[in-house]
């Protein structure tokens, strides 16, 4: 491999991990606030979506990513009534919503498809590069000509650390995750916490969601984020609840995606040929990232959740 | 002492679904003074200051502070109104460090930001004040229970708590410990202008500390008295309702061979800790060993390695001279042994089950209650009548569901369906926690009829008093290691206190196995 293909893999890396780095630092805020996240995907897929159809109508892709973070926090708010307030099981609710987003934006698009006879092609981010750093040899082309979101990805990581360990509303979030009682009877306001968390967490996986939409493409398609929601939720687990941890989780299942893409595209063939294997189906590279997703939960050995994690809470009941 | 009180509660009713938990109960506590609120489990005490502290809200009556009427509807409101309320469970958050626990909740000096060095620095100023030590940056969850407590007290103080409620404070102390907090109260009210409300259902802690007392009995408020002006025996009539024994009459022991030996024994707990550290014990035939201990120093994993609920990681348990070390509790059937788990409601009972079905989960395999695989209802039916009279369960049938008993009747249950196979050895773990008095001496009445039909009896338990009344002798468990074996008569509290709180004993070397004869007692 040459040093452009390097670049190449690694730029796609960053590229690819952006999505999953929305929707896991997005979703840490929940999980550490004790709410149990597996409708990422579901979020992620409504973000497409919107992201798209707003980019499309209105010619701007900025206004597409805020509309996508205004429905994942729609959504969000569903779930947070649901869970927080109704205290109705986490998990199930979530599946709930995997589904029917799943649904509805396959029908959305549809319809959308059948009112525009002329191609659904909605105008996208365009590469910033950051000036004088991206001149650097290497560094400069892996990390610094990227699209703008990509950047903002990588802005949220230190900010989810500031604000979970140096400020009090981190504080309080990471209490109620482990103790809801405990930081209620210091006037901790938990559902306060816990809702606020649950619509940041939506609207920044609708937004990861539209950088797939958008960003790397311009358009939308069914069940685009084909499990992307899922394996960010399982960054969160791998990165041990902490954004950095998290940030290195979805890096490496983007490198695992932007290694799949290049054996798809052929750059393992001269290796298969020697071991006389003529052609290789393009589901088994497709699997890989899955494949890692796995192998990493595998090793990661026990992992310590919140202590309060997909516990409702109630004050009367204790 | 002002004229007007610091707090007067009048007429407070709470009710939950299907029990009344506080009745128009009255208490005033006045500037100054240290106020006990005594009562039995369930007698509506944690309730009354849930709603003082906002947790709940009353269903009737009002609160006055310092005689304005006030509505307190959350916890944050009575912070705010100088109420401080230290929980009987902690109410930290394990994994966060002391300053963190504390400025919890609290806006920051720094707007958003945290400022750990100011709090920290005001946390040493009251802990400095009151004898209070900790240290802010340790993580709550590697601390002692004890230390644990000094941080909530510190949590209270910080928020500038002036009245503040102590639910249950000596439940998890050793009674060197318990001076301690004793000493750090009467700083905390020493200027009158402060006040403490002490919950207890210990008698000798209410005399010991109280200026006075308010008793509750059955969500009522039966009397509130001066405490010097009281006793002991007075207290526990209003407690109770009637007049309570304090010792109970027991014939003296007829120890036979060893029945449960240990030998070297190594348990980890559920983290992966060593919990149990090369503990050896014997248990004889018609004895009673109690081992006393603070919660939490291996007592757990001792009983569910005995029963075979947990493997040990090294050592041997020998049950009549058999090697059951790695036997599961299905094996140990054979072995005519008994466990009264520490939690009835998870591990004693399924409480879901009639009670019928809970009186024969240990049995259901066998003739008369099934034959070739079918349940035998007749037989199950009658079984279980006879159980519920012979230990006086009070339940309306045998086809009940054991949900539905009040505390004290689940532990009947439990009693009854362990103690009627007539076991061999009794491994027993806190019997009588969270039992009103009347249950408690239930269950230390069956635990001596069983020594006197010959059992073997490992009781395990938190109270002191009970560990007095009932052992033949007592060994003392600090961090998975025995501290010694002694003789009720030849130890004081204090003495086991120490014993309790890490201090071996010299004069009491623990008996080894290899010494022991059975023809005179193992100890010196």
């Amino acid at each position: 491999m040459d040093m452009d293909a390097v670049i190449g893999l690694l730029h796609a890396t960053i590229r690819l991990s952006t999505p999953l780095l929305f929707a896991a630092i997005g979703g840490l805020y929940n999980e550490r606030a004790g709410v149990i996240n597996i409708a990422l995907e579901g979020k992620m897929l409504l973000g497409a979506l919107v992201g798209f159809m707003v980019a499309f109508s209105s010619g701007n892709p900025w206004l597409g990513v805020l509309a996508a973070a205004a429905s994942g926090a729609l959504v969000a708010l569903l779930f947070a009534y649901v869970t927080v307030t109704l205290g109705a099981d986490q998990i199930v609710t979530a599946v709930a919503i995997n589904l029917m987003m799943l649904g509805f934006t396959g029908v959305v698009f549809r319809l959308m498809k059948a009112a525009n006879s002329g191609s659904l092609s909605a105008p996208t981010f365009q590469e910033w590069p950051v000036p004088g750093l991206d001149q650097i040899p290497l560094l400069g082309p892996v990390l610094f000509r990227h699209l703008p979101l990509v950047y903002l990805a990588f802005l949220l990581v230190p900010l989810a650390h500031f604000i979970f360990y140096r400020t009090t509303w981190g504080l309080s979030i990471r209490a109620v995750g482990e103790h809801p009682r405990a930081a209620d009877t210091l006037g901790v306001k938990v559902r306060t916490v816990r809702y606020l968390t649950v619509l940041w967490g939506g609207a920044m996986a609708a937004v990861g969601g539209a950088v797939l939409s958008i960003g790397h493409n311009s358009t939308f398609i069914e069940n685009m984020t084909a499990g992307r929601g899922f394996i960010a939720f399982s960054a969160i687990v791998f990165g041990k609840w902490t954004p950095l941890g998290t940030m290195l989780a979805s890096l490496l299942f983007g490198f695992a995606d932007a290694l799949q893409l290049r054996i798809q595209a052929g750059i393992l063939e001269p290796f298969f040929r020697s071991l006389g294997i003529q052609e290789v189906a393009y589901q088994i590279p497709v699997m890989l990232p899955y494949v890692v997703t796995l192998v990493a939960l595998f090793f990661i050995g026990k992992s310590h959740w919140p202590a309060a994690a997909a516990i409702h809470y109630d004050r009367e009941e204790g | 002492m002002g004229e007007t009180p610091f707090l007067r509660m009048e007429e407070i009713t709470k009710t939950f679904p299907g029990v009344v938990a506080n009745d128009r109960v009255n208490l005033e506590v006045r500037h100054g003074e240290i106020h006990a609120l005594l009562g039995e489990n369930g007698a509506g005490k944690s309730t009354l200051m849930n709603v003082l502290y906002g947790l709940y809200q009353p269903n009737g009556g009002r609160i006055l502070l310092e005689g304005r009427p006030v509505t307190i509807h959350s916890p944050e409101d009575a912070i705010h109104r100088g109420i401080g309320m230290v929980h009987q469970h902690f109410m930290l958050v394990p994994p966060l460090s002391v300053t963190e626990n504390v400025i919890l909740g609290l806006p920051g000096a720094r707007g958003i930001l945290l400022d750990r060095d100011q709090a920290r620095q005001r946390i040493q100023e009251i802990s400095h004040s009151y004898g209070l030590e900790v240290d802010p940056d340790a993580p709550v969850g590697a601390l002692s229970v004890g230390v644990q407590q000094r941080v909530e007290i510190i949590k209270a103080l910080y928020r500038g708590a002036r009245l503040l409620i102590l639910d249950e404070p000596t439940a998890v102390l050793t009674p060197q410990e318990i001076q301690g907090l004793f000493a750090v109260m009467r700083r905390l009210v020493a200027d009158g202008d402060n006040a403490i409300i002490f919950i207890s259902h210990k008698l000798d802690e209410v005399m010991a500390i109280s200026d006075r007392v308010t008793v509750l009995r059955n969500g009522k408020d039966v009397a509130t008295l001066l405490t010097r002006e009281t006793n002991k025996a007075e207290l526990a009539r209003l407690m109770v309702g009637r007049e309570v024994l304090f010792r109970i009459e027991k014939p003296p022991a007829q120890p036979g061979p060893v029945v449960l030996e240990i030998q070297d024994l190594v348990v980890r707990d559920d983290r992966d800790v060593p919990a149990v550290r090369r503990l050896s014990l014997q248990v004889r035939q018609g004895e009673i060993l109690g081992l006393a201990g603070v919660d939490g120093n291996g007592q757990r994993e001792l009983a569910e390695a005995i029963a075979g609920l947990r493997i040990p990681e090294a050592g041997r348990i020998r049950i009549h001279g058999q090697d059951v070390t790695r036997l599961d509790a299905g094996d140990l059937l054979r072995f005519n042994l008994a466990y009264i788990p520490e939690d009835r409601q998870r591990e004693g009972l399924v409480l879901e089950f009639k009670l019928s079905e809970n009186f024969i989960a240990k049995s259901f395999r066998r003739p008369p209650f099934s034959v070739r695989g079918f349940l035998r209802h007749p037989a199950i039916l009658d079984f279980a009548r006879r159980l519920i009279r012979r230990f006086d369960v009070r339940a309306p049938g045998p086809e009940v569901e054991a949900r539905k008993l009040s505390g004290g009747n689940q532990q009947k249950v439990v009693l009854a369906r362990e103690l009627s196979r007539e076991p061999d050895l009794i491994i027993s773990a806190q019997a009588t926690r969270g039992l009103d008095v009347g249950a408690a001496e239930f269950v230390e009445q069956q635990m001596l009829a069983q020594r006197a039909r010959g059992a073997a009896v490992l009781y395990i338990s938190n109270e002191l008093e009970e560990i007095f009344n009932l052992s033949d002798r007592i060994a003392v468990i600090h961090r998975g290691e025995i501290m010694g074996v002694v003789r009720p008569d030849q130890v004081t509290p204090e003495e086991l206190g120490l014993m309790m709180a890490g201090i071996r004993r010299q004069d009491a070397p623990e008996p080894r196995p290899e010494t022991a004869e059975p023809s005179k007692e193992a100890l010196p």
